[in-house]
């Protein structure tokens, strides 16, 4: 059973639009052992990582999930229209605090980032990334957030421990801080100005090629 | 602050004499802690030995330029001002004779920057992961419409269906009670108020059960109108089950 078992959860895994928890799993499946399930996605996610095609399976918000290679983005694009925009740098800001403070309230937040943060905090809450976990019984009662199932999924997060760790965001702050302003917010897949060469050695021998 | 960085754009201060203030165009200020943040790796210093005096000259012939150049910024750039002020001339007093311990006035502004520089590298570490939608997808790219109701058959409602349910609601009532103008009111923030207590306990509610304890005409109202509030704050979502059309409204 052991080998069919693997591609039962496989089919199910293929056919599932959300990430499938192992309870979801062990629902569907009946009278399999945690183990021997847990044995199978772990055979799965090691089968799709050796053979590195378009897609891999991914432990995401406490669940498994079929999804595909970040390095083909720019083809998946094309099929699909992004529905999505992008994460502005307030709202990433502002995530990132909640996520690390949850549950937290809006004077806290704005109290980090030294500013109003109110309309990215309503942005959030509409694209499910956050939510309202109640009130805080002090003066005003604020409203408490924490972050979404969304967030985890978006983020492609197995939970809320698979973020950093405050000692590993500290160590990259720091490094950040001491590194030269002037790269600062250069792209690190480019070379600075300085390094590269004074001629276009690809523009000349396609010139070349030309003549 | 979207309108100050775009008017950050436009300006490229280029022309701007000293070298020292000239900002870059993909620097963006979001609010005066970035804006700080620039100026203590502009000029190298160690974060835990900031030489106050001179950044604090340094942010304040910037909120200047910002000025000269007309660009609006909010009250919280100026707090910050004063703030560097403050430590500034709390630096400069000499050490008073009874209190040999005195902490170190600059950790007044160390320490909330340490805590955003941590959470601005927490963001980036975000942004640079395998975001679903952009880098990464799924066989289902847009699954999460209508996520955790996925089990039942229900549908998000438009105002007009709820109008509907409304205007039912309201036919219930017997015509003779008529609106009592001698009664205290409960206005729709109060309203607001209870229904998120009922709505955290139970998590979700039918739409009659909302108004379960509204006899008045006036009280069905602004019930109405604190469901239709907290629907635009995302406090709650509106569905319908599609076989009983009855309408939930979820806390969220």
């Amino acid at each position: 059973m052991a080998e069919d078992l693997k591609y039962i959860i496989e089919s199910l895994l293929f056919v599932s639009e959300t990430p499938l928890t192992m309870d979801h799993l062990k629902g569907t499946i009946e009278g399999e052992e945690t183990a021997a399930i847990r044995t199978a996605l772990d055979e799965l996610m090691a089968e799709y990582e050796l053979r590195d095609g378009g897609f891999l399976l991914k432990q995401v918000a406490g669940g498994y999930q079929f999804r595909t290679q970040g390095r083909y983005n720019e083809w998946i694009k094309r099929l699909i229209k992004p529905s999505t925009p992008r994460l502005s740098k307030a709202a990433l800001e502002t995530l990132a605090i909640i996520a690390y403070n949850q549950p937290t309230i809006r004077s806290d937040i704005e109290h980090i980032r030294g500013v109003d943060s109110g309309g990215v905090i309503r942005m959030l809450m509409e694209r499910k990334l956050i939510r309202v976990l109640g009130r805080k019984e002090i003066p005003g009662r604020p409203l408490i957030y924490a972050t979404t199932k969304h967030f985890l999924e978006v983020f492609e997060l197995k939970d809320l421990k698979d973020l950093p760790t405050p000692r590993e965001i500290e160590e990259l702050s720091r490094s950040r801080l001491e590194e030269n302003p002037d790269v600062e917010d250069e792209d690190e897949d480019h070379p600075p100005a300085s390094q590269l060469p004074a001629e276009m050695p690809e523009a000349k021998t396609h010139a070349d090629n030309q003549d | 602050m979207p309108t100050m960085m775009d008017n950050l754009m436009d300006a490229a201060p280029d022309e701007y004499e000293d070298d020292l203030y000239r900002v870059r165009l993909q620097d963006v200020f979001e609010g005066p802690m970035d804006l700080l943040v620039h100026l203590i790796k502009k000029a190298e210093v160690d974060i835990y030995d900031i030489p106050i005096s001179q950044i604090t000259a340094q942010y304040l012939e910037y909120l200047e330029w910002m000025q000269q150049m007309n660009i609006d910024f909010a009250g919280d750039f100026v707090l910050m001002a004063s703030t560097l002020t403050h430590i500034k001339s709390r630096m400069l007093l000499p050490p008073q004779a009874g209190d040999e311990e005195e902490e170190d006035p600059r950790l007044e502004i160390t320490r909330p920057l340490l805590e955003y520089l941590r959470i601005k590298s927490a963001a980036e570490q975000l942004a640079e992961r395998n975001l679903l939608g952009d880098k990464t997808f799924t066989r289902k790219p847009d699954a999460d419409i209508l996520d955790g109701v996925e089990d039942d058959q229900v549908i998000r409602i438009g105002l007009f269906e709820l109008i509907d349910a409304f205007q039912n609601i309201l036919d219930k009532v017997s015509p003779d009670h008529r609106v009592d103008l001698t009664r205290d009111r409960v206005s729709v923030q109060e309203r607001i108020a209870q229904l998120t207590e009922m709505l955290e306990a139970q998590e979700s509610m039918t739409f009659d059960e909302l108004f379960a304890d509204d006899h008045q005409r006036s009280d069905i109202i602004v019930t109405f109108l604190a469901i239709l509030e907290m629907a635009k704050l995302s406090l709650i979502r509106i569905a319908q089950h599609v076989p009983t059309g009855i309408i939930r409204i979820f806390y969220q």
